[in-house]
């Protein structure tokens, strides 16, 4: 067993156990928190697969960004006062029969299949930023923009959403 | 011990995969509804990048997580901002208490 592999089997162990707090924990501070620890090590799994950028976008943006706002969201929507914060589970059998049955399926299809790999690349990763900035600005150029309008939209959107007034009746 | 490959990663996914859906459909509160959906997509984004390194899906893979993470900003801040709004009316998040479209 070599580094890698250690590593993967670190951030794997890391990413199932906390993502498994964020789903099961009665508590939704502590699942915010522990999602945080999801974030932290997919991002160690985007290093381990080359994708350095990807890994800094993922820090940057679900770590700095989404996260804050979950937790904001957290904040806003109980009343801290009153320690009302549990939160509960419903339909506890459908739900795992329908999970369980996901994942068996999934599983079974991702051992199964015989994927075709490409041949083991043997020198060093190169680093993905400039091969992604050149194919923002080439192949990718439509979606790049139509994603820049979309961000735009959900940051309209979201405002006037957040600060609508109810109307006086 | 087996050398790490293109499966352990799908593995590891598809467990990332099943617990979102798990937070989906089973708990109460709105907020964790939308945590189990993070989870989703970053279960997702762990196999465009797996593919990218293992299979033939070279930088595309790339692409497409950041699309993904891009269109995964703007959904939390559009549902985070539809939660305070029926927090406001309903004065609760929790999503079967939540029936009707308008007061």
């Amino acid at each position: 067993m070599n580094l890698i592999d250690i590593l993967f089997y670190f951030f794997a162990t890391i990413s199932v156990v906390s993502a498994s707090i964020v789903v099961f924990s009665k508590n939704i501070i502590y699942s915010a928190f522990s999602l945080l620890f999801t974030f932290f090590a997919v991002a160690g799994l985007y290093v381990l697969l080359n994708a350095d950028f990807l890994a800094i976008t993922q820090l940057l943006i679900y770590v700095g960004g989404i996260l804050v706002l979950m937790l904001f969201g957290v904040m806003l929507t109980h009343k801290v006062i009153s320690v009302d914060i549990k939160s509960g589970t419903l339909k506890i059998l459908p739900a795992a029969l329908i999970t369980s049955m996901i994942a068996g399926t999934l599983i079974g299809i991702f051992t199964v299949t015989d994927w075709k790999i490409a041949p083991a690349q043997t020198a060093d990763p190169i680093p993905t930023a400039k091969g992604i900035g050149e194919m923002f600005m080439t192949t990718w150029l439509l979606p790049f923009e139509v994603a820049s309008v979309i961000l735009l939209i959900a940051l309209i959107g979201a405002a006037i959403l957040a600060r609508r007034e109810k109307q006086a009746k | 011990m087996l050398q790490i490959g293109l499966t352990h990663y799908l593995v590891l996914s598809a467990i990332l995969f099943s617990l979102g859906i798990w937070g989906v459909v089973s708990r109460r509160n709105a907020i964790l509804v939308l945590m189990g959906i993070e989870l989703i997509l970053n279960a997702a984004n762990i196999n465009f990048i797996a593919f990218s390194r293992y299979g033939t899906l070279n930088l595309d893979g790339h692409m497409a997580a950041i699309f993904v993470i891009v269109l995964a900003a703007a959904e939390a801040a559009i549902a985070l901002a539809i939660v305070l709004n029926i927090y406001k009316t309903f004065q609760t998040v929790n999503v079967d208490e939540i029936n009707k479209l308008k007061e």
